[in-house]
């Protein structure tokens, strides 16, 4: 950090594209995305199927590259999976052979460190996981099994989370839950959490500034801020302000999609094969 | 700067592209599990009236010994000529041991590298087939003409039947491994292997035990299969001679050996992929 280290963002997405090459002509999965994101602070990013979020939290966590531009992280373009990166995947993703212990110390197997004990059993009690360490994972719910991937995740101190779309396969209840329980973690630690959701309700309870995507191509449309106190209840979810921002970001992700929808009509027509 | 470029999606959990083998016998891994003292009692029970009965009818329409001998005349024969069957017994496990040994090194290698290279699978996978398809019995006379006829036909005959089976079921297994566990890996920095060892390997593993299976039983098939073909040894040479001299109760003595042989086999690679492959239920 410089003197001038709170504008320096922690994340910078520059003009991120990406072009899928596949069967039917190239896809431009993702358009000349900025973003900056800053560190300490919970990004969610919200869009129909197809908008490329998915695409665009690959590139950040280095797995995938970017056709054009670059994401830097602390000042130094991301080449490669990073360890100030944790993320936390659709499903659990847990190694179905291993128990939860030994799930949570994979990465450390994989980097070749010692695993933090007194951290990982701070992050399993925070997580209400005490006394699961010997389960396997079949044994345990789908909620139970996202907190041992957040363990893992968040078992070698990353700076920032990526999280994608981790919550979408639970239900309402334990999706509630773990919505607080990243809360509770994030104001512990103040890790820089970027999250991908399908849920407007998610993006808006935990975001501080919430990213609207549209579809085909992938671009940033809107960046709304969330202008509410930590920690949060789930109280500010009825209110007046959270309803208008739930609309407003309805409308513009179904208002993408119509538009795209009219458009893609025409060409189509004149696609029909003729002899 | 990624090896992976594809469009990420996880909503399936698990690559389906290689969940039905050629040789895929789960079923034979997933036995009915036998629970309680009442559960082997009745077994037990069962077995002794069926054989009684067997014993009882034969013994009423006078069924003569080169027909069919009689359980008791079988165990006679098991018990007293057991000494002179045992080293024959020796031959048969040194030929499957030595056989299905190579076989399954050469095939588990094969699969794991085979399946790195998916274009290289693809122009392989016919011959493999050819290999899992023809009986290798069928090259037995051939194979003695060459080598004569001690050991090395039926062992290399033995790893010709094992090698294929062991090879075509693990390729399965490795090939079933679902990217976002490999993503999973390459996230923390996992070279490639790392991936291979700690990844692929393991949820292979399951496929990996069916192949062992069904493999060394082949190997079982055709160890015996070629004794039967030629030389003085073995218990498939034992068979032959048994039954060219009509020694009936010897000859079932050698068949109750086999059986057993194969029972031990298929037990011990059940219980090999309970224990180490249990977490796939």
């Amino acid at each position: 950090m410089n003197a001038m280290g709170s504008l320096e963002p922690k994340l910078r997405v520059k003009a991120a594209t990406k072009v899928y090459q596949t069967g039917s002509g190239d896809l431009l999965a993702l358009d000349r995305c900025s973003l900056d994101i800053q560190a300490g602070e919970i990004l969610t990013v919200v869009g129909p199927s197809g908008s490329g979020k998915t695409t665009l939290l690959w590139a950040m966590s280095g797995l995938h590259g970017l056709t054009s531009g670059e994401v830097v992280l602390d000042g130094k373009t991301i080449k490669g999976p990073n360890s100030q990166i944790g993320m936390v995947f659709q499903e659990a993703n847990l190694l179905p052979w291993r128990n939860v212990d030994a799930n949570i110390r994979f990465p450390f197997e994989i980097k070749g460190e010692k695993p933090d004990e007194a951290w990982i059993a701070s992050l399993m009690h925070r997580v209400g996981l005490d006394g699961f360490g010997r389960k396997m994972p079949r044994e345990l719910s789908g909620g139970m099994q996202q907190r041992v991937a957040l363990v893992r995740a968040l078992s070698f101190k990353p700076s920032v989370l990526l999280m994608d779309e981790p919550f979408g396969a639970l239900d309402a209840f334990t999706r509630e839950e773990m919505n607080h329980l990243v809360e509770e973690i994030y104001l512990d630690t103040r890790t820089t959490i970027v999250l991908i959701t399908h849920s407007i309700e998610e993006a808006i309870f935990l975001g501080d500034r919430i990213v609207v995507m549209s579809a085909r191509p992938g671009r940033i449309a809107h960046i709304h801020d969330v202008p509410f106190a930590r920690p949060r209840s789930m109280d500010i979810m009825s209110t007046r302000e959270v309803f208008d921002l739930t609309n407003t970001i309805k409308r513009e992700i179904v208002g993408d999609q119509q538009s795209k929808a009219r458009i893609a009509q025409r060409p189509a027509a004149a696609a029909t094969p003729g002899n | 700067m990624s090896n992976s470029d594809a469009i990420p999606e996880f909503g399936k959990t698990s690559a389906g592209s290689g969940e039905v083998g050629v040789a895929n016998m789960s079923a034979l891994t997933a036995g009915p599990g036998i629970n309680s003292f009442r559960d082997v009692a009745i077994i037990v029970a069962v077995a002794v009236v069926v054989i009684g009965s067997v014993e009882v009818l034969l013994n009423i329409f006078a069924v003569p010994q080169y027909v069919l001998p009689k359980p008791s005349e079988i165990a006679v024969a098991l018990y007293t000529d057991f000494g002179f069957i045992a080293p024959h017994l020796g031959h048969t496990l040194i030929e499957l041991f030595s056989g299905f040994g190579i076989g399954a090194v050469i095939g588990l290698i094969l699969a794991a590298v085979i399946t790195q290279f998916p274009f290289a699978e693809k122009i392989i996978t016919p011959y493999i087939l050819l290999l899992v398809t023809t009986p290798m019995l069928a090259l037995v006379p051939l194979l003695i003409l060459r080598f004569g006829f001690g050991y090395e036909p039926r062992i290399i005959a033995v790893a010709l039947a094992s090698g294929p089976m062991v090879m075509i079921n693990a390729a399965t297994g490795f090939r079933r491994v679902d990217s976002g566990k490999i993503a999973l890996a390459r996230s923390y920095g996992a070279s490639t292997l790392q991936i291979f060892w700690k990844v692929r390997a393991p949820m292979a593993l399951p496929m990996i035990f069916v192949g062992l299976m069904v493999g060394s039983i082949f190997g079982l098939l055709t160890a015996v299969g070629a004794e039967m073909v030629g030389g003085g040894f073995g218990l498939g040479n034992r068979l032959t001679s048994y039954s060219s001299m009509i020694q009936m109760p010897q000859f079932f003595a050698v068949v109750m050996i086999l059986s057993t042989l194969g029972i031990l086999i298929y037990v011990l690679f059940f219980l090999l992929g309970k224990k180490f492959a249990s977490w796939e239920a």
